[in-house]
């Protein structure tokens, strides 16, 4: 016992007493090294002071570039065409004002593929369901929990395509879920899970779920993981149980990366492209707004209406993105 | 010092030369035309990279170049060949020979592609032409062409009792209940998923009403979905087929590539295709152990008002030549070597462009059958664009496969309405079309 308690005091008596002589002295010698180095450029010709102070500028102009080349000149461009009559080839573009916005807004075939979006906007919340409950499982110490993280998180790494044809194999007729379905003597939940009208969507946004769980997932776990451990601790000798840590601890602390999925389902389920495009071309009434733009530009060839689309877009994403942030103001969270 | 100005030199320049690199104009060098002498290295732009790599178009350019020791080819075979043409054609650099992308318009040919000559003076030689001629000036000679009809398999057929090819709506759909009853083929197989094969059926625009001017008639026709057109025939029997059960259950599950093998192992009657499908569907059969000449080509079903069956031919893509090309007499020679002296058309069972040849071979069902091809008649000058943007402003992409996806629906029940009411929809779009564009 006596040398235990004995160990950690001569330890932590030195401790401070080494540390307070040392801070000034390395301030001090920091202090030091500026002023020698001062005069140099102060010293020097002008054109050094001035390539000194291009110096940072120079670090970020690539990356400036690049964003200006590669995000805003084409964002700018598609303004640009918006406002034209342009079919993606000729070459001279005739400004027609506001017709296109018209266009977009008179035409209820364009407005009405936003009803699609619901399907995946209702299957983004079962999705963030099951993020939160997997994240909150596997924050606590549990056997394989490195395994299941990397299961769970997986599917987001495959490229979209082949997620696609995987789920087409999968909804077959005679596919692997019929087959599934089969093997349990399910065979009256058995249907053309692409082909019939009422279910196509369900499967589309189930494809959905399956592959953006693990994004949730991660961001769930991320800010899980940043929840100071004494917390815990000190429900554990309160005798909270699990449930009580996760509604007094978990989800308050993660309230604004919560906030935040919610905005990325919005705008993500406002936005859907990849999946349906693959599995089902967007035809059986599964068309997208994205999908729609691409067949106005593509396949129409009316680039200048289609990227008003485009336009009207970005800016109903922006304004749901708006109005939540006022509706849930982001609060300051104070876990203490 | 020397050195941090070299890094402010060599970045500035590396951000500069990004900045312009998406402005790089084209200079204009040497240009004869096409008359000139014919060297230089020509670039092939493809959609046929089959062809590239089995080393075909290999061996056509050791040919020309034996022919023309001064120029040489090399190609270039794009799979996205539509999609990929589309934003390249806005640069200078697009190959030297290309197919010209079918979402070139007729007035905008002038913009990409050079003259190969006068429409009126080129007619006597070659086939093919009205699409991809403008104000009389010829753009672009087809590789090739193809006859529109539906490939049928033959046994399917035979074992269900079917001895004479049906020649009207009425005996296709009792065919296809034939073979429904009696064979376990799917009797029409549509390929909904992939999309471009319900395109094919807008081939046959002519052939059942055996005029030449059908497709230009639809520019002034403010109801052309109206019983007596071709397009109302054509859509009334994909209709009818659909609507009936005798298409694949879940169309929405189809496959190119696995259809061919179905075909060749007599599960699929029916598939609407143009003739260049008749050498895959062989070479299907041919792998999967089954006789290529079980794939029987026929004429659509119809029988035109003066009692005859006919099947229109039509180009292939044509081949032009980039209006910026460096290289245009050596472009045009191998564009001309192609057509005339590669025999090209014959190994792929085209129709050839050149009027003075006979007829492939695998189109002798059709001659056996009494059908008579027929080439349809350009549009009146000036009005070369006129259907197609109208069909783009209606949104109706009669040469696609958006619109008769969704007419596939509706027949099967998967959409709201029924045949009167889609035809009275796609009317009205059609004609406001009419009336905004016209």
């Amino acid at each position: 016992m006596s040398i235990s308690t004995a160990g950690p005091q001569p330890t932590g008596v030195p401790g401070p007493l080494t540390t307070v002589p040392e801070a000034p002295a390395a301030s001090g010698g920091g202090r030091r090294r500026s002023k020698r180095r001062a005069p140099l450029p102060a010293g020097g010709p002008a054109g050094q002071r001035f390539s000194q102070k291009l110096t940072p500028y120079l670090f970020i102009v690539v990356a400036v570039a690049l964003l200006l080349l590669l995000t805003y000149l084409p964002a700018a461009n598609m303004l640009w065409y918006s406002v034209t009559d342009w079919d993606g080839l000729d070459k001279d573009k005739n400004f027609i004002g506001l017709g296109n916005y018209i266009e977009v807004f008179t035409n209820p075939r364009i407005f009405s593929v936003f009803g699609v979006s619901l399907y995946y906007f209702a299957a983004s919340f079962m999705q963030m369901a099951i993020a939160l409950y997997f994240a909150a499982l596997l924050s606590f110490s549990t056997r394989f929990s490195n395994l299941f993280r990397g299961i769970l998180f997986f599917p987001y790494l495959i490229n979209g395509v082949a997620i696609g044809f995987v789920f087409l194999y999968l909804f077959q007729p005679g596919g692997t879920l019929d087959s599934l379905l089969s093997f349990f003597n399910l065979e009256s939940l058995q249907r053309q899970w692409l082909g019939d009208p009422t279910v196509a969507n369900f499967s589309l946004a189930g494809t959905s779920v399956w592959r953006y769980t693990g994004l949730n997932f991660v961001l769930f776990l991320g800010a899980i993981q940043s929840i100071p451990k004494e917390l815990y601790e000190a429900a554990d000798i309160d005798g909270a149980n699990r449930w009580q840590q996760f509604w007094s601890i978990i989800f308050p602390g993660i309230r604004r990366i919560i906030g935040l999925s919610f905005i990325l389902a919005i705008a993500g389920s406002l936005s859907v492209f990849e999946i349906p495009f693959i599995m089902t071309g967007g035809a059986n009434g599964t068309s997208t707004f994205v999908i729609q733009t691409l067949q106005t530009a593509f396949n129409f060839r009316q680039v200048g209406l289609a990227s008003a689309m485009a336009v009207v877009l970005l800016a109903i994403v922006l304004i749901v993105t708006w109005v939540q942030r006022k509706v849930f103001p982001d609060e300051k969270v104070d876990l203490t | 010092m020397a050195s941090r100005n070299a890094v402010v030199a060599v970045s500035l320049a590396a951000v500069s030369a990004l900045l312009l690199a998406g402005c790089a104009g084209g200079d204009t060098g040497s240009d004869e035309g096409i008359d000139g002498d014919v060297k230089g290295e020509v670039t092939f732009v493809t959609w046929r990279t089959d062809l590239i790599t089995d080393g075909t178009f290999d061996e056509y350019a050791a040919e020309f170049t034996k022919k023309y020791p001064e120029a040489s080819v090399k190609f270039q075979g794009i799979t996205d060949y539509e999609g990929e043409l589309k934003t390249r054609l806005s640069t200078t650099n697009y190959g030297d020979v290309l197919g010209v992308p079918n979402s070139v318009q007729p007035d905008q040919l002038a913009d990409f592609f050079e003259p190969l000559g006068e429409t009126a003076d080129l007619e006597s030689d070659y086939r093919f032409l009205a699409p991809r001629s403008f104000e009389g000036t010829q753009y672009g000679l087809a590789l090739g062409g193809n006859a529109n009809g539906l490939v049928y398999n033959k046994k399917v057929f035979a074992d269900a009792g079917i001895t004479e090819l049906p020649t009207s709506h009425d005996e296709f759909i009792d065919a296809l209940k034939q073979v429904d009853e009696k064979t376990d083929a799917i009797p029409l197989y549509t390929n909904y998923k992939d999309g471009w094969p319900l395109s094919q059926w807008t081939g046959n625009l002519g052939a059942i009403s055996g005029d030449p001017d059908a497709v230009n008639k639809m520019a002034t026709d403010d109801a052309p979905w109206t019983e007596g057109t071709d397009i109302e025939a054509i859509d009334a029997l994909v209709y009818d087929a659909v609507s009936e059960g005798l298409t694949e259950p879940d169309p929405l599950t189809t496959n190119w590539e696995q259809s061919k093998v179905d075909f060749a192992t007599g599960k699929i009657g029916v598939m609407a295709l143009g003739s260049w499908a008749i050498s895959q569907f062989q070479g299907a059969a041919t792998d999967a152990g089954t006789s290529p000449d079980d794939v029987g080509y026929m004429a659509f079903p119809a029988t035109a008002p003066d009692g005859k069956q006919y099947a229109v031919i039509g180009g292939d893509y044509s081949l032009g030549i980039n209006v910026h090309s460096k290289v245009k007499a050596a472009a045009k020679a191998w564009i001309d070597y192609l057509i005339e002296d590669s025999g090209f058309t014959d190994t792929q069972g085209m129709v050839s462009s050149l009027a003075s040849s006979e007829l492939p071979t695998n189109l002798a069902g059709l001659s056996d059958a009494g059908v008579e091809l027929i080439e349809l008649n350009p549009a009146e000058a000036g009005k070369e664009s006129l259907v197609n943007n109208i069909a783009d402003t209606a949104q109706i992409d009669i040469w696609g496969n958006i619109y008769r996806q969704k007419l596939v629906d509706i027949a099967r029940g998967a959409a709201d309405g029924d045949e009167a009411s889609y035809f009275d929809q796609l009317n009205t779009q059609w004609a406001d079309a009419i009336a905004s564009v016209g």
